[in-house]
């Protein structure tokens, strides 16, 4: 594979063209590719139940794929009904023997112990991440390892302060929790959700997603290392079915569900007449709203990385640009020409910008709405880079002359694609952000504080970035509104939703 | 080999600026087991000594407030790791310092090294636990964040020579400020033994400064000085009253002693700020 060289530049002239390439010439980079033998991967692996790994061999299995070449990486099982069965009254055995009946700084100090190990064992899963998932190691070394780690070690602190915690004295956890993780961000997800969870003193069964489940595998080990008791996380690979007998299971007090709107709302309906407590975090299609006064270089990178990271496989991505009027031509050059500049290629390689579609079916998603954008007239720019020959792929794309009826502006494409729209004031701007189901995630970009607040309280999303995008933190809770789903993760915040309160 | 072999004893000595000096004075006293009996030359500080430190906490504070929230926990989570590994020797400390059977000594360091992990803990929650928006009427958003009073005198408690120490040094650390503390003046050996394990576990040089000695020789030298901001009495005894005079010529935030339990908040609360912020809200 390699990575993707400049060719031709998009609506530059001759004279700064050739200023374009030359500079650019410098930046031809070598190839500088993460060993994939640090992954250390196992060829099978079996479930993670009571403690232990199941015998691979007792179950059917399937291969997760590298998809940024389609060769297999491991086989891992199928959980099936009977496996939830033993999976879900191993967790509530573990808490009402075990889990429930601990002091809080002893559950912390095991959060402690998962937050070091995984701060020990950050590059092979950084690897493994990236060979599972596709995205840049770049990404995966600085912003999933290192966020994943810092998640249990926040929540840590808090498993003996849950008191102080704003939910009145001596909070008690819910139960057994049922976890549904999606595959962008495999490992984070799993620290998003084991880590509050634990600390306040619930047992979890973890479904990782079908197509990313090694990182939670390895997590599984790590969990070993760090001694943590018999059936208090137990992690079950497969696919949809696995993640409906859960959701279906009579023994789970609480669903967290991290994916799509459309699961989402099916899982909802499931657990609508029980009494079974659920949070949802799903899809979004965020706007950046980027105001004239905003410093345009810091916008253009900011644009790129709110919906260029982790190739758009993002529910918070910020997949809609609003630029005012007056700047919307200056900041479309920039912008085709910055997509031109990006990396596409090897995951592996620490030069990478952008890594490979996770999916043959995302790809497919991808590629279908793509189509429909340039059916409904908007103007399409799409990275002269050039694609590896296997594996999954796609060009990072920006549709310029979007209007808000166009299936690109309102569907949540999860891919390296973004939609442009201009307004002219702000009220327009929170109009045009608004319209829209979803409500994750929004960008402001201006100079002008006052403004930026203003139009912050008036968005409805859940977060809110200023002069920057797609920042995570442990303290920070990150969550939706509207259809984008409700219950927050992280900070203070991500206790409610595994506290009886 | 039957013969048994002669121990290397160690010098104790002060912790100023993350070096181990001994007192600028040249003074040593003696201090004893509980039973009586010699158990080391423990270094005698001086005016001088104290002020040094208070200098040395002056330079380190900023640096240690400007690190994160949360790698000011790691921090402090290792220096519960540290302390975990040298646990028998805490506890031989504890135990000839407090006159304890070995099991209340052992108990005495499990439950101070779990205390330090619940400090750790706190770095990057007492923001939220302490500060909060609030909804001013009118167009503006208001926040308020507890920031670091600066540097703080401790005079440790004179008893309970770790865990008492641990609670006294580590509450103010969690929150940003730089401390000296002046270690109890019978029982110092425990709390030097902690000083030592703060070099091992990056914390800035100067964010702890233990000084040993007498007591009521220095800490009124503490309690009088214009460059520290705060003062936790817990260990000064008879003279707890008079030394919150004194710092009242400066304004000191004074923590008198008191009876707390495990779950008060007191000692994070009594040496922090309220910072507030008003911003326009408007197009």
């Amino acid at each position: 594979m390699r990575t993707c060289e400049l060719t031709n530049l998009v609506e530059i002239d001759v004279s700064e063209n050739n200023m374009e390439i030359s500079r650019l010439g410098a930046l031809a980079y070598d190839p500088a590719p993460e060993s994939a033998a640090l992954a250390k991967l196992q060829p099978s692996y079996g479930l993670f139940i009571d403690g232990a790994f199941t015998d691979p061999s007792k179950h059917q299995q399937f291969a997760t794929l590298n998809p940024a070449t389609g060769l297999p990486l491991a086989m891992v099982a199928q959980a099936d009904v009977r496996d939830v069965d033993h999976a879900v009254k191993a967790a509530r055995r573990a808490y009402d023997n075990v889990w429930s009946t601990m002091s809080g700084a002893e559950r912390g100090k095991y959060l402690f112990r998962i937050a070091r190990l995984i701060q020990e064992r950050a590059r092979e899963l950084a690897v493994v991440e990236t060979l599972d998932n596709g995205k840049p190691i770049r990404e995966s070394r600085d912003i999933d390892l290192p966020l994943a780690a810092a998640h249990f070690f926040y929540y840590a602190g808090w498993a003996d302060k849950l008191d102080h915690a704003g939910f009145g004295s001596s909070p008690q956890p819910i139960g057994v929790a049922g976890q549904i993780i999606p595959w962008n961000f495999p490992l984070l997800m799993a620290a998003w959700k084991l880590a509050p969870a634990l600390a306040a003193g619930n047992t979890c069964v973890l479904k990782p997603a079908e197509t990313t489940p090694l990182s939670a595998l390895i997590l599984a080990e790590i969990l070993e290392q760090a001694e943590l008791p018999a059936g208090v996380v137990n992690i079950l690979t497969g696919d949809g079915s696995t993640g409906s007998a859960l959701v279906a299971h009579p023994g789970i007090d609480k669903i967290a569900f991290t994916g799509s709107t459309e699961v989402g709302r099916l899982i909802q309906e499931r657990l609508a007449s029980t009494d079974k407590r659920l949070t949802l975090e799903l899809g979004g299609k965020g706007a950046n709203i980027v105001f004239e006064d905003a410093p345009i270089d810091e916008v253009v990178e900011g644009i790129i990385d709110g919906i260029f990271f982790n190739q758009g496989h993002v529910c918070c991505a910020g997949s809609r640009l609003l630029v005012q009027e007056s700047v919307a031509d200056e900041v479309l050059r920039r912008l085709v020409r910055r997509v031109d500049q990006l990396r596409v290629g090897d995951p592996l390689d620490k030069n990478t910008d952008v890594g490979a579609i996770n999916s043959a079916a995302q790809l497919e998603k991808i590629r279908e709405l793509t189509a429909y954008g340039e059916l409904e007239g908007a103007t399409r720019y799409t990275s002269s880079c050039r694609l590896p020959d296997t594996g999954y792929w796609f060009s990072p794309t920006i549709f310029a002359d979007v209007s808000q009826s166009h299936r690109i502006a309102r569907e949540e494409i999860f891919g390296p694609v973004l939609s442009m729209l201009t307004f002219r004031t702000p009220e327009e701007a929170v109009a045009k952000a608004n319209n829209t189901k979803y409500g994750l995630a929004c960008g402001v970009w201006s100079e002008k504080g006052s403004r930026t607040l203003w139009v912050a309280e008036r968005l409805r999303a859940g977060v809110v970035w200023a002069n920057t995008y797609n920042r995570f933190d442990p303290t920070s809770p990150f969550g939706g509104m509207r259809e984008s789903g409700f219950g927050r993760e992280g900070g203070r915040h991500g206790l409610e939703a595994y506290l009886n309160v | 080999m039957s013969k048994k072999r002669l121990e290397v004893r160690k010098t104790y000595k002060l912790l100023i600026n993350g070096a181990f000096p001994r007192s600028e004075s040249g003074r040593t006293y003696e201090v004893k087991t509980a039973k009586g009996a010699y158990w080391a030359n423990i270094a005698q500080g001086s005016k001088k000594d104290v002020r040094e430190a208070v200098y040395a906490a002056r330079v380190a504070q900023p640096k240690w407030w400007a690190a994160s929230a949360y790698n000011r926990g790691q921090v402090i989570y290792r220096l519960a790791e540290m302390a975990e590994s040298r646990r028998d020797e805490l506890t031989e400390h504890v135990q000839v310092a407090e006159g304890l059977k070995t099991k209340e000594a052992q108990a005495v360091v499990a439950r101070s090294i779990d205390r330090i992990v619940w400090y750790a803990g706190w770095t990057d929650k007492i923001t939220q636990v302490f500060g909060g928006a609030n909804p001013v009427a009118g167009p503006f958003f208001n926040f308020s964040m507890p920031v670091p009073s600066g540097v703080i005198a401790v005079i440790a408690p004179q008893d309970s020579s770790l865990e008492g120490f641990v609670d006294a040094v580590l509450a103010p650390v969690t929150v940003g400020n730089s401390v000296v503390v002046l270690a109890s003046e019978r029982r110092p050996t425990p709390a030097l033994l902690l000083g030592e394990m703060t070099a091992t576990s990056d914390f800035p040089g100067g964010v702890f400064n233990i000084v040993t000695g007498i007591t009521s020789e220095l800490a009124s030298t503490l309690a009088t000085h214009e460059d520290v901001d705060g003062l936790d009495l817990e260990g000064a005894g008879a003279q707890a009253g008079e030394l919150a005079v004194a710092g009242a010529a400066t304004i000191k935030r004074v923590l008198r002693p008191a009876a707390s339990d495990d779950s008060s908040l007191r000692r994070l609360r009594a040496f922090v700020e309220t910072s507030t912020v008003w911003h326009t809200v408007g197009q």
